[in-house]
């Protein structure tokens, strides 16, 4: 259970609701646009310490399968993971245009 | 009881949000929430969390959460418990989360009325130490010396005049059943002491430093480094008051440097040695009333 | 069964009947008493609600709406400064459409300080989106306590409801009022239901923000809902004739205006004694009518136009002031008389501010200086004086 995209994206007049009361966790939009750098996981070295995910100020990374593996829909690009890696398994890459 | 991270909860509350990357804000109210499962009922003031989270059709809580006025985070989360009980729903948790404007400033008078009331909800004060949602101005939880966007550090006064209010003791001082201090650069710490209000019956306090990148002046990478420099340096401290008693979590044999933890801080950087002098004296001051006063407990 | 009441007590004792769940109520004169006998039932156990103390006004519509979220039926009262001080959750509450009801003691407003009647409280904050009703009497009070939570909480109008009584002159005067039996009472009014809440199951988020495309849309409906309370309104009265046999009249109420040609245009607890006048000089031949207003929001426009449109000329009177323009009232019916394109003139008096006595001979005056002609604005007694 988290937030997530939702199909429908624009509310005119007869979709907007009567009062501001709406289902929780609609997402429209992701953020992934934000990053100038994303996290890349070495799966080799990961040991899947949830040190990440614990720290992700966005809730992103999750683990599987005792690896740690990143939302790039919601990703800002932080940085954060890779400093509370203790192993050194994250490392932060440019965003290719 | 106490919590293990990686029985945590994998549902994801707070998603999608529009917080800044780095925010510590977000991740406060993320972790909490995770402890606090789907049935937390979660009331935020007008502040960063809420305009991030709460712009419609984005809305970004997987829980039921609402906007209150900005004064009225404490008498809002009084009215959502109390008419939730009245509809006979019992296994839910009233939570509040508000930044430190709108807890030691304008919505003090609220916070107090409903630890006076003994109302049945769980406050949790993120602490980012100014009003960042409106553009960084100083608050009653700016601490001295900080430069913020109305406390300039100019040549004849170097940002903020007075100390960090003491809002911790403040809130003890009611004779609140639980309060306790936290960062989010300890979330184990943290998360424990979220799981333990959530089990305990009447007003519950916790307060947790959550740096602003932005406001701080810090890298977003560096938010977790930041929270957990503030309390090795000593210039934050990890307690709880139960029971008529504080009790200090973790006492450091010894401190890190105060002068790192400022001077990698942008707010910071006008700060003279003087200044940092008087930034360490009361910290002394403080661990010294700390040690002799409350209880240790590692 | 008939009781000795005073105005508070009456709509106390209406409060009673409706069944509130969380009640929250911070004290002012003349508010007091309502809060008071509230406390005096939930101890009694009277009333099965949740009496909460709040700290201040703000608090106590914080709490409100905070529990109106929660999908309860809620009460608050206030007066004066406490209903000024709550102002930013008037807009919230109708904003957010939670159907709060409040009872507001209109009191003159500081400074100076004053803790009498007027009801530049309430008007100063017509415009936050509430319905408002001005009652005349003790019975109207209590009636009005129970019909303001049908019609705010109709699922088409969903709009909070904000009762006045005139300060100490209504909320402490003493009369027999009918208080209705609980069962019909509860045959009157329905149980609160509502999808505008929380809901553990299916999740919601509440109180959100809304940028500007949607922002208008949600207000145009906020609008489009408080005209709604219009039919609302005639649907509850008719509903509660039919059980408790008392009539009302919708958005106002005439007195002899049929055929008049000055007629008196005001509201609460006045309208008695503006009626009285209207006999004594319809006995002296003159033909002269009396409206009271009984729902500033929404509006009576139409109701207004229709009932003064055969006059030669309209008076206003009102314990109000915009100042720098004129009455709240005043300009508002004024507005109606332009829309209805009724170009008889129209002449404003202020009067009772602080609580100041309007008496026999103001009234009197207002309906020869009407008939005559006179200033736009007139501040009624101070002739002598300026």
């Amino acid at each position: 259970m988290r937030p997530y995209l939702r199909e429908k994206t624009s509310f005119g007049f007869a979709d907007v609701p009567e009062a501001t009361c709406y289902e929780a966790g609609y997402l429209v939009t992701k953020n992934a646009g934000w990053r100038s750098i994303r996290p890349v996981i070495d799966a080799q070295r990961c040991v899947g310490c949830y040190q990440c995910y614990l720290y992700c100020p966005d809730g992103v990374i999750r683990i599987e399968d005792g690896k740690a593996v990143v939302d790039l829909d919601f990703c800002k690009g932080c940085g954060i993971c890779q400093k509370t890696c203790r192993i050194g398994a994250i490392e932060m890459e440019a965003e290719r245009k | 009881m106490s919590v293990d991270v990686r029985k945590l909860d994998t549902n994801e509350y707070f998603y999608g949000h529009k917080a800044c990357a780095g925010c510590g804000g977000s991740l406060a109210v993320r972790a909490a929430l995770k402890v606090l499962g789907e049935r937390a009922v979660a009331v935020l003031p007008a502040g960063c969390m809420s305009a991030v989270g709460f712009n419609f059709p984005q809305l970004c809580f997987a829980n039921n959460a609402i906007i209150s006025m900005f004064a009225g985070t404490a008498s809002m989360l009084t009215g959502v418990e109390a008419g939730l009980r009245r509809r006979g729903i019992t296994d839910f948790h009233a939570v509040g989360f508000a930044g430190d404007g709108g807890t030691a400033d304008i919505g003090i008078q609220a916070l107090s009325g409903a630890i006076d009331r003994g109302d049945d909800i769980l406050y949790i004060c993120y602490d980012n130490e100014a009003y960042m949602n409106t553009g960084i101005q100083k608050s009653g939880l700016t601490p001295f010396g900080a430069k913020t966007t109305t406390t300039p550090a100019g040549a004849n006064i170097h940002g903020n005049l007075r100390p960090k209010k003491n809002l911790f003791e403040i809130v003890a001082a009611h004779d609140i059943p639980y309060a306790a201090t936290a960062t989010v650069g300890y979330l184990p710490d943290f998360l424990n002491k979220v799981e333990k209000a959530s089990h305990i019956k009447g007003t519950r306090f916790i307060h947790v430093i959550a740096p602003c990148p932005t406001g701080w002046g810090i890298p977003v990478s560096d938010t977790v480094e930041a929270a957990r420099e503030i309390a090795d340096c000593g210039l934050w401290y990890l307690a709880e008051y139960e029971n008529g008693e504080f009790t200090l979590n973790r006492d450091p044999k010894q401190f890190t440097s105060v002068e790192a933890y400022l001077k990698r801080q942008a707010r910071f950087k006008h700060l003279t040695d003087d200044d940092i002098r008087v930034i360490i004296d009361s910290r002394d001051k403080k661990w010294a009333k700390i040690r002799q006063n409350w209880k240790t407990k590692e | 069964m008939k009781q000795y009441l005073s105005g508070d007590e009456a709509f106390a004792a209406g409060i009673r009947l409706a069944r509130p769940e969380v009640i929250s109520a911070y004290p002012i004169t003349p508010q007091t008493i309502v809060v008071e006998r509230l406390s005096d039932m939930v101890e009694d156990g009277s009333l099965d609600a949740e009496f909460i103390h709040v700290e201040s006004e703000h608090s106590a519509l914080s709490c409100a709406i905070g529990a109106s979220a929660a999908g309860v039926r809620t009460f608050t009262a206030t007066s004066s400064q406490g209903l000024l001080y709550m102002a930013e959750g008037l807009v919230y509450a109708s904003g957010g459409r939670f159907p709060i009801v409040m009872m507001n003691a209109n009191r003159s407003t500081a400074l100076p300080w004053n803790i009498y009647g007027d009801q530049r409280d309430s008007l100063a904050l017509l415009d936050t989106g509430w319905i408002q009703a001005y009652a005349q009497d003790a019975q109207e009070a209590l009636d009005l306590a129970l019909m303001s939570y049908y019609i705010a909480e109709k699922e088409d109008v969903s709009t909070p409801f904000m009762v006045n009584l005139d300060g100490f002159i209504l909320t402490h005067t003493y009369e027999e009022v009918d208080v209705p039996e609980q069962a019909d009472a509860d045959a009157f009014l329905p149980r609160y239901e509502t999808e505008n809440c929380f809901d553990l199951e299916h999740p919601k988020n509440m109180a959100f923000s809304a940028g500007p495309d949607t922002n208008y849309i949600f207000k145009y409906k906020e609008h489009a809902a408080l005209l709604r309370a219009v039919p609302a309104i005639y649907e509850a009265e008719a509903r509660f004739a039919k059980i408790f046999g008392r009539r009302y009249t919708g958005l106002i109420e005439t007195y002899r205006t049929e055929d008049a040609d000055q007629i008196l245009i005001t509201l609460g607890t006045i309208a008695g004694l503006s009626r009285e006048i209207a006999d004594e000089l319809r006995a002296q031949g003159k033909k002269v009518g009396v409206v009271r207003i009984r729902y500033m929001r929404p509006f009576p426009t139409q109701e207004i136009a229709d009932a003064v449109k055969g006059a030669k000329a309209v008076a206003v009177l009102e314990k109000d002031i915009s100042f720098g323009a004129a009455g709240t009232v005043f300009t508002n019916v004024t507005s109606a008389l332009q829309a209805a394109g009724i170009g008889i003139p129209a002449y404003n008096f202020i009067g009772g501010l602080g609580g100041r006595n309007i008496s026999h001979k103001d009234i009197e005056q207002i309906f020869a200086l009407t008939e005559r002609g006179t200033e736009r604005v007139t501040f009624i007694g101070l002739e002598g004086e300026r």
